[in-house]
């Protein structure tokens, strides 16, 4: 009886950890050598990881900076460190990369990518972080407008009549739902802006260009390429495909039968032809279609197709994160009295977006990539240019460099957009388990 | 469970005064019928609310009750009959809907709160979004009855931080925030322990005290006593009996009732 009892009577102190658990040494302990399984994978990876670097880092850094042909780099080469050939030319990035970035872009008017490019970063800032000003979101609204201008270049009033366009939508909704009722109303203010775009914009841009030309020199379609070709596509068809898919992924759970038919149909469609064939279909089908006369964009029918293309995996993605909120969300929503709009924007989107992040982002990450694809068409990508460079005299028979240096980029990018994917997931994150 | 409730009553003395019934009619459901395909869930219901009264819906598992109380703010579509709240009759008119909902407060066994919002931000979002009531004020009215619930305190924390307990306060202030004439209860504190069940059992007590229409689906038979001035048992999707409680849990007329109470009561 008395053996279980037990009551202490002077606290212990506190002690300092044993110096093996802390610091350096506790963490190489507990994470590489906790114990000899552990010892033996943690010193054959490290085996691993010298031999690959030990190849790779001369290659990258005992390298030539300065030559003006591959047969020129290799003499130099051959100077320094005698006949090995470990050693990277990165002379032709030093002297093609203006190329790499803008393609065949005219040279004297590069500011006006480079201005898009950090016009780009302010209007995605106030997006993508909440501590960035909100006045920044007049540059965000003013963006869509802004970009292809300064790239295409021409009139002011294109992209001041597309704008326009939208405005036309809005009042002609704004109008006319008092008097015809919801739906009615937005017909009328699709179909108007669609006539404004397609009918009215070309002629009056033309007048008012000649009675006040204000604008800058256009540049054609053939001549962009480079990154400058890939951020643009990239950016466009993952700005574009988010909301399209929303739509198609609430289109998909519609009671409205022919609505959902659709949206099933071109979600599967698109998702079940390879990426390749549509930009096939981009590039030459998509003629026969148009009326003969018109001329169609390259550029923006690429765009198009990827963006659609995007548009269904992002629906799909959607999709899953919609089917894993509980019902009761949709009770709660509805038992307030919101109505389907306002509890899909305020209730279900929300958290069904914060669901798919992980899937968004890697669907952006995935599009991005295949942006190279355009390159098989005869865009000028940084893979398209890259076979131009190497059909060159000068630089037949570089191969690793160009493409070391594309991944590198590439990554860059990538990687960003999967860490920015994370450090969202973690602001959002409110369940506080 | 039941022997528990009635320890947690008995503790208060209740104020009736202000728990008059008026004539004036809150719901009328004449000869409704509902389907689930071709399950028949809901037959021949016929009930009417006035206004102020307390009804206590309990009944076995399966037996419609869940499906009773949310046709009433057309969360389930009935197919056959009519049911008219406070004037409005539902259809599938949409406005008549909305409008229903956003006079029909509801109470879930799972809270249904909104995890991605604050406490506060739960509240305020039906006044904000439906009522246009500006911010200020719907903050202002929030507070009042997350004071009322008595978790002013946990306003800016989000529904995650806090106990079941204290989500379903919540959830009833969320509902209250609109300014309800009806309230509807879906078994509110079958998800929650037992020392949180009182809790939730006193907001709804003081809310049956200032003469709130409520229709509360529920085991919790001390509550049904004490509160309730109709109980309804309901079995296979009809009403069977339906009494003021005294005559109800003393004098039960049906078999199937008498079955009921006595299993829930554990005799
Ligand atoms: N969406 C549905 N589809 C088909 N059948 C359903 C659906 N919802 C409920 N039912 C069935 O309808 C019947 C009544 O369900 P209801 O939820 O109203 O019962 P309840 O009385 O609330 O039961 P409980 O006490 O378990 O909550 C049950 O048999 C149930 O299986
Ligand atoms: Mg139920």
């Amino acid at each position: 009886m008395t053996d279980t009892s037990f009551v202490r009577h002077d606290m212990l102190a506190e002690q300092a950890p044993p110096a093996t658990s802390v610091g350096l040494l506790g963490w190489l302990r507990k994470n590489l050598f906790s114990g000899w399984v552990n010892t033996v994978l943690t010193v054959i990876s490290l085996g691993l990881i010298a031999f690959v670097l030990a190849g790779l880092l001369p290659w990258v850094f005992q390298s030539v900076w300065v030559a003006d042909s591959l047969s020129e780099c290799r003499e130099v080469m051959a100077a320094t460190w005698g006949e090995t050939h470990g050693h990277a030319c990165w002379a032709v990035i030093r002297e093609r990369w203006p190329q790499l970035m803008f393609g065949f872009y005219p040279s004297e008017m590069y500011w006006r990518p480079i201005l898009a490019f950090v016009l780009l970063l302010t209007a995605v800032a106030p997006v993508l972080f909440p501590g960035a000003p909100r006045q920044l979101l007049y540059i965000s609204a003013a963006y869509p407008f802004l970009m292809p201008w300064l790239l295409w270049g021409g009139t002011i009033w294109g992209p001041v009549l597309v704008a326009a366009g939208l405005a036309i939508g809005f009042f002609t909704h704004k109008y006319l739902e008092p008097l015809a009722g919801g739906l009615a109303a937005l017909v009328a203010a699709v179909v108007a802006a669609v006539i404004w775009w397609l009918f009215l914009m070309g002629p009056i841009s033309g007048v008012l260009d000649s009675v006040l030309p204000i604008g800058i020199e256009s540049v054609v379609s053939r001549n962009f390429g480079g990154f400058m070709l890939s951020i643009m596509i990239g950016v466009v068809a993952i700005g574009v495909s988010l909301p399209i898919g929303i739509i198609l992924a609430l289109g998909r759970q519609s009671d409205l039968l022919i609505v959902k038919a659709l949206c099933i149909g071109f979600i599967e469609f698109i998702r079940g032809v390879p990426l390749i064939t549509l930009l096939f279909v981009a590039s030459t089908l998509l003629n026969i279609f148009m009326p003969p006369g018109t001329n169609f964009d390259i550029i923006l029918r690429v765009i198009i197709m990827v963006t659609l293309f995007a548009s269904a995996y992002m629906a799909e993605v959607i999709r899953g994160g919609l089917a894993a909120l509980p019902r009761g969300q949709y009770e709660g929503a509805d038992s307030l009295g919101l109505d389907y709009w306002q509890a899909q924007r305020l209730i279900i989107m929300p958290q069904a977006l914060k669901i798919s992040i992980p899937g968004i982002v890697s669907t952006f990450i995935g599009v991005f990539k295949d942006t190279t694809l355009v390159s098989i068409i005869g865009l000028l990508d940084p893979l398209g240019l890259a076979q131009g460079i190497r059909a060159n005299a000068e630089w037949n028979g570089v191969y690793w460099e160009l493409f070391a240096f594309i991944a590198f980029l590439f990554f860059i990018f990538c990687f960003s957009m999967s860490r920015y994917s994370m450090y969202l997931e973690r602001r959002l994150r409110t369940d506080h388990k | 469970m039941a022997e528990h409730s009635h320890e947690t009553m008995v503790d208060r003395a209740i104020d009736r005064s202000h728990m008059q019934v008026s004539d004036e009619i809150a719901i009328q459901i004449t000869n409704m019928n509902k389907w689930y395909g071709s399950f028949h869930v809901l037959r021949d219901i016929d009930l009417t609310v006035n206004r102020g009264e307390r009804i206590v819906i309990c009944g076995p598992s399966g037996s419609g009750k869940s499906t009773l109380i949310r046709c009433i703010n057309r969360l389930e579509e009935h197919q056959q009959g009519q049911i008219v709240v406070d004037g409005t009759e539902l259809t599938s008119d949409l406005k008549n809907v909305d409008k229903v909902r956003s006079e029909v407060g509801m109470v879930f066994q799972h809270f249904n709160l909104f995890p991605h919002l604050t406490v506060l931000e739960n509240c305020t979002l039906a006044p904000i979004w439906v009522r246009k009531e500006p911010k200020k004020e719907a903050d202002q009215v929030a507070m009042e009855y997350l004071e009322k619930v008595k978790i002013p305190e946990q306003a800016l924390k989000y529904p995650g931080q806090l106990s079941g307990g204290q989500q379903q306060r919540v959830a009833i202030a969320r509902s209250l925030c609109m300014k309800p004439r009806i309230m509807l209860f879906d078994e509110p504190t079958s998800a929650l322990d037992p020392e949180m069940i009182k809790e939730v059992l006193d907001t709804m007590i003081s809310l049956a005290e200032e003469g709130m229409t409520m229709l509360v689906v529920t085991h919790e038979m001390g509550f049904a006593r004490q509160v309730a001035n109709r109980v309804i048992f309901m079995d296979q999707g009809q009403i069977v009996e339906q009494n003021e409680p005294e005559g109800f849990f003393n004098n039960p007329k049906s078999d199937r009732t008498q079955l009921f109470l006595s299993q829930i009561l554990g005799h």
